[in-house]
């Protein structure tokens, strides 16, 4: 127990360090830096992610190699309503990184591919499901929705239910597209009192406002 | 003599394949019968995982990944329920890490035992395939002896393991674990010296080790290329820095390599899998946390308290901290992270699920240019694709 903690401070203390590093060698281009769970997190400019990718794998304090992952994330209520974020892992200093930049749907981040190869179908799904843009991208497609899919699934104002439903229709001999017609009312519970928060009004609300 | 316009040819490999692992679609360009181009078509497995899971709770989300990689289930909910662990600061007891380390190692066994012969199977050898798949059989009587079920399990929650070992399981698996070696040999005997299988394997699909970071592999795809990464050795989670085991790794960086580093690692699997046996620690197999970790029956039966805890868990689950994690494992293809975004609630915001298979199957392009049609068949079995996860 004793053990895994002083393992932990450690890597705390590691990544203070290759922060400190980061801020110094980055500059202007770094917006912010924070350590939480053990794991590092930095925000930069969208227009300068190349280049903090590529300080990032050269630099002999980095080294971060290998491209664990990109990915999106929708915060609809923000002007910038996009997250991407670049998990990054060092295999020669066993260290993890993850950097954030901002975006909308318009201005598109410039692509990583000419950092790391691995980066393309990322930036691909990243693309399908949000919608963000990546400029200097070669193939842009979509890559895990249907052929001809409309919309960005993962956004958060996509419906779980989405807009078209498939399948093959006996008389026609194929496959036909139909809008997506629901037996059942769609039910979401958010299992949020009404004592601490909900900012909707409950049924029977209104009556209580009639009184006064 | 009139001119001749020779075009290049197209082959549409798959989806309906049965060397394309499930759904791939390859669109192949041919100069005869050389790769010049290979454009993978994936999703005809995309069901939405993610974007389901931001509607279920977290309990709700665990059945999920073992519709990921269904070839080794319960790897997959280990990244889950070590994500989860870290964003609500849990620690597991030490037999629930022992009972985790105990099957995601038996996953490995799973999958690579089904690997390295529906592999041999696409090079033409179906003997290792049939005796593959009964010893995987075998194995997925103690998943289903332990959680109920063959292959979704839903076995590691966040807190620990759903249920304790029933009585005398850890004997039959030590007393089990020697005949499947001994299949494993049988299995390296048909093909480690075996001609046509060499000839399909030896030197195709090299990738050195600076390409094969570039391009994100993990797991064996990197350690066949001489990159001894493994994250049980580098990243310990769940106490896997107490067992003794070795890394193989390749040299050459080709397919045969790869095959070599699987059938080594079946049996460092089975050297880790008898050690966790040997020093089972007893006491709780999953934290005491009521308000996250559900009671027992028994004890619902006699304490109100169990009985609102069960209720309030099976219907609005627990609420996890805002914040964000990214939790990995050496999953038997590679490392399978999750990258969970709470906002506070008792829904994940996001729960971003990164598949090895992923990355390594965009590489095909890569891996077979210039090689021949069949060698592209060999690259791809041997990449180890699951499309549940790499569709998700």
């Amino acid at each position: 127990m004793t053990d895994s903690k002083a393992i932990l401070r450690e890597q705390e203390q590691g990544l203070r360090d290759l922060a400190d590093h980061l801020a110094a060698g980055l500059g202007a281009d770094l917006l912010d830096a924070k350590i939480a769970l053990g794991e590092l997190t930095i925000r930069v400019p969208a227009e300068r992610i190349v280049k903090v990718l590529s300080f990032l794998r050269d630099d002999g304090n980095c080294q971060f190699a290998e491209l664990i992952d990109i990915t999106g994330l929708d915060w609809p209520e923000r002007a910038k309503r996009f997250d991407v974020v670049y998990h990054l892992l060092s295999l020669k200093l066993n260290q993890r990184v993850r950097i954030k930049v901002e975006t909308d749907e318009e201005t598109p981040v410039p692509s990583a591919i000419s950092v790391y190869s691995a980066a393309n179908w990322f930036e691909r799904e990243t693309w399908d499901m949000y919608g963000v843009m990546f400029s200097g991208h070669p193939d842009l497609r979509r890559i895990l929705s249907d052929y001809g899919f409309e919309g960005h699934p993962l956004r958060k104002d996509f419906p779980l239910t989405g807009y078209i439903e498939v399948r093959y229709d006996e008389s026609q001999k194929r496959v036909v597209y139909e809008p997506v017609q629901l037996q059942q009312e769609f039910r979401r519970f958010d299992f949020m009192s009404p004592w601490e928060g909900a900012k909707y009004v409950l049924p029977g609300d209104e009556k209580a406002e009639g009184q006064k | 003599m009139a001119e001749v316009s020779i075009a290049n040819y197209m082959v549409n490999f798959g989806p309906q394949h049965p060397a394309a692992h499930g759904v791939l679609r390859l669109v192949m360009e041919l100069d005869g019968e050389i790769v010049e181009r290979c454009d993978p078509h994936i999703g005809l497995l995309h069901r939405g995982t993610e974007k389901l899971i931001e509607h279920k709770t977290y309990l709700q989300a665990v059945p999920y990944f073992d519709r990921l990689d269904y070839v080794a289930p319960m790897n997959q909910e280990h990244a889950f329920a070590l994500a989860t662990e870290k964003l609500l600061g849990l620690e597991v007891p030490a037999r629930g890490q022992a009972i985790r380390v105990l099957f995601a190692e038996i996953g490995r066994l799973l999958n690579h035992l089904l690997n390295v012969t529906t592999h041999a199977l696409d090079c033409g050898a179906m003997t290792p395939a049939l005796w593959g798949f009964e010893e995987r059989e075998k194995l997925m009587e103690f998943y289903e002896r332990v959680s109920g079920a063959r292959m979704h399990a839903a076995y590691f929650r966040p807190g620990g393991v759903h249920q304790d070992m029933p009585k005398g399981m850890e004997e039959d698996i030590v007393n089990y674990l020697p005949r499947m070696l001994k299949v494993i040999e049988d299995i390296e005997g048909l093909l480690t010296e075996n001609r046509i299988y060499r000839q399909r394997n030896v030197d195709i699909g090299v990738i050195s080790a600076k390409d094969a970071i570039d391009w994100a592999f993990s797991g064996v795809m990197l350690r066949g290329s001489g990159v001894a990464w493994d994250l049980r050795k580098s990243q310990p989670y769940d106490g896997y820095e107490k067992y003794d085991f070795d890394l193989p790794v390749g040299k050459n960086g080709d397919c045969f390599d790869r095959y070599l580093c699987r059938i080594e690692e079946m049996r460092q699997s089975a050297k880790i899998v008898e050690q966790v046996i040997a020093a089972m620690p007893t006491g709780p197999i999953a934290s005491d946390d009521r308000k996250i970790v559900p009671p027992k029956r028994g004890e619902m039966k006699k304490s109100m308290e169990a009985l609102i805890h069960h209720f309030k868990l099976y219907t609005e689950g627990y609420r996890v901290p805002e914040g964000e994690a990214y939790a990995a494992v050496e999953a038997p293809k590679g490392e399978f992270g999750v990258y969970l975004v709470s906002d506070g609630s008792n829904k994940p915001y996001r729960c971003r699920i990164r598949a090895p298979g992923f990355p390594h199957l965009q590489a095909t392009d890569f891996m077979s240019k210039g090689y021949m049609l069949a060698d592209a068949v060999s690259i791809v079995g041997n990449m180890d694709i699951v499309f549940g996860e790499i569709d998700r």
